[in-house]
């Protein structure tokens, strides 16, 4: 006869705050939400970590995570990310910031960010639209996607291509970390954690910018089921939005 | 195999049925009940004890809505054997 002993194998991280999310049933915010609360968990760096929440449903990452948050005026998350941990080196900080802050009203922040090298982390929540506004086309809107702001679909004739984020701020020599991951099945969520859990020891070993760009799913804008979003997502972003490494410097490896 | 348990919060689940697909043992289910906030809560239906504890469902849950628990052998009685086997 063995003894067995039962242990928990799974729960929820102490960063992540006892409350209930406002999301969307199946918004992928809530996965990444309890991404970045495991790798603060695990590198131990609650106490001396400060947030930066941008404008849209991501903002509410200010309630749902036990960690020091400032909010930024719209796109304007990595300007004061740079002011924060300037002036406390020794702190921790990051942003969280969709695609409609980040690669819309803000692209000059986080190219000015990148380019003077500042020593922060980014988490860059790709969903091919703006959620909390009602789902209008975002610069990562895939060609031919409908929106409420392109019902017969993107035209890239007038409206241009979608942007790629993680490829595009790769080549700064500022940036010390860039990759895309996604949330869409269990070993894609395991690799995202590894690339936060990366981004935020590029930060911890002053190597410069840290940037995730994560595929997230937005049921409700995109019309399908929370099921269907996902499988969506993997048969029209990933092809668009491959992902993989784009920039990994050397001391991280 | 592997015996485990999960713990659904039913006031936590959206009812998204996330979990329901990745499940490899097909053990959840959407509910018949409505929590406080008006979704249906998933339940777990598993009289056989089939579930595993690999937490795939867990790693999926956008809600962070499911706890995995897990039946795992004591490391001393291994030691102890190996004590009597060098004695």
């Amino acid at each position: 006869m063995t003894d067995m002993q039962e242990t928990v194998v799974f729960q929820r991280p102490e960063t992540l705050e006892d409350t209930y999310t406002n999301y969307c049933p199946g918004c992928t915010h809530g996965t990444i939400h309890r991404l970045i609360a495991e790798v603060i968990d695990e590198l131990g760096i609650r106490e001396r970590t400060i947030g930066v929440a941008p404008v849209g449903c991501s903002v509410f990452i200010y309630n749902y995570q036990n960690v020091d948050f400032a909010v930024a005026a719209h796109g304007r998350a990595p300007a004061m990310a740079t002011g924060i941990k300037r002036v406390q080196p020794d702190k921790v900080v990051f942003t969280y910031q969709g695609d409609g802050d980040l690669a819309a009203i803000g692209t000059n922040e986080i190219l000015h960010a990148a380019s003077r090298g500042e020593n922060i982390t980014v988490i860059f929540v790709n969903n091919a639209t703006y959620g909390m506004t009602g789902g209008q086309m975002a610069p990562t809107t895939l060609p031919g996607q409908k929106t409420t702001s392109s019902p017969s679909g993107r035209d890239v004739e007038i409206q241009g291509w979608p942007m790629r984020v993680a490829e595009l701020l790769a080549p700064l020599p500022g940036v010390s970390y860039s990759v895309r991951r996604s949330i869409h099945d269990p070993r894609h969520i395991n690799n995202a954690k590894k690339a936060i859990r990366t981004a935020f020891r590029a930060q911890l070993d002053g190597m410069g910018l840290a940037l995730v760009e994560i595929l997230s799913a937005c049921p409700t804008n995109w019309h399908l089921t929370p099921v269907a979003a996902l499988e969506w997502l993997a048969k029209h972003m990933l092809p668009y939005y491959p992902v993989g490494d784009y920039k990994i410097s050397e001391g991280l490896q | 195999m592997a015996k485990g348990r999960i713990t659904i919060d039913p006031e936590r689940c959206k009812g998204c049925e996330i979990c329901t697909t990745v499940c490899v043992q097909q053990i959840i289910h959407l509910g018949d009940q409505f929590n406080r906030r008006g979704y249906r809560a998933a339940v777990v239906v598993d009289p056989e004890g089939k579930c595993t504890g690999c937490a795939l469902c867990a790693l999926s849950c956008p809600d962070t809505a499911i706890t995995v628990y897990r039946q795992e052998r004591l490391r001393e009685p291994r030691l102890e054997k190996m004590a009597v086997v060098l004695a």
